[in-house]
């Protein structure tokens, strides 16, 4: 009888919806400078 | 998009490209992670980390603050090596170190740094005794501190050290042993150990 060979291979790379998030992320967010400092704030 | 540099990508990104960023991102995500996931050998909390580390570089590059100084890789894992010190150090409530003395010169107290293995006490006590080289390094002349770092924490060999610098592979190993040597001084003149 033939081995079903299912073990599960690591695949060293992060999944789909972390990239997805990151991406979003990158799109909500900007910059906004005061007095010499700057701050990170969500764009509504 | 895809032949471009890391480092127009970079640029392109500052001034709104967003796609930039995607490359960026699909270009390196497997190196990093892979970076992350043996150091902490948990895939959920890899991504944790993965995704803090792009979190971090993408609100640094958007205030402007990276200085192409190196590599992009390489400064992304130095980012993420940080967050994972930060993690194990909230949540070590008790880091046993034991303290022994070396009894060979030969000894390299790089040999501490090796991957971790399976269970989180090692990893913690790696990423303590990492902390410390790094602190120790601080003491180095800037172009042994380089190498070291190169060579140790983001894991180059001495060839790509070389091409990365500019510099002959004799001069990168000549340099590394300088900067070890100086080491092993400031350990015993501050009677630092390090071990497992």
């Amino acid at each position: 009888m033939k081995k079903n060979d299912s073990l599960k291979v690591k695949t060293l790379k992060p999944k789909k919806q972390t990239i997805d998030f990151l991406l979003n992320f990158s799109k909500s967010i900007e910059i906004v400078k005061s007095k010499g400092k700057s701050y990170p704030i969500l764009k509504n | 998009m895809k032949s471009k540099t890391d480092s127009l990508l970079i640029s392109l990104y500052q001034k709104g490209d967003e796609e930039a960023l995607s490359t960026l991102i699909h270009r390196h995500q497997r190196e990093l992670f892979t970076f992350i996931f043996y150091k902490i050998n948990d895939e959920d909390l890899a991504n944790d980390v993965f995704q803090d580390t792009f979190m971090k570089i993408i609100v640094m590059l958007k205030e402007g603050r990276y200085n192409e100084e190196g590599k992009f890789i390489l400064w992304a894992k130095r980012i993420a090596h940080n967050l994972i010190i930060d993690h194990f150090r909230v949540k070590a409530k008790n880091v046993k170190v034991s303290e022994t003395t070396f009894e060979t010169d030969e000894y390299s107290i790089f040999d501490l740094i090796r991957e971790p293995s399976e269970n989180i006490e090692d990893q913690l006590v790696t990423l303590q005794i990492q902390e410390d080289l790094l602190r120790m390094l601080q003491f180095l002349p800037q172009n042994q501190q380089e190498v070291i770092k190169l060579r140790f924490f983001d894991g180059l060999s001495f060839k790509e050290i070389a091409d990365h610098t500019n510099m002959s592979i004799n001069t990168t190993l000549g340099r590394v042993r300088y900067a070890l040597i100086n080491l092993r001084k400031i350990m015993d003149e501050n009677n630092i150990v390090l071990t497992r």
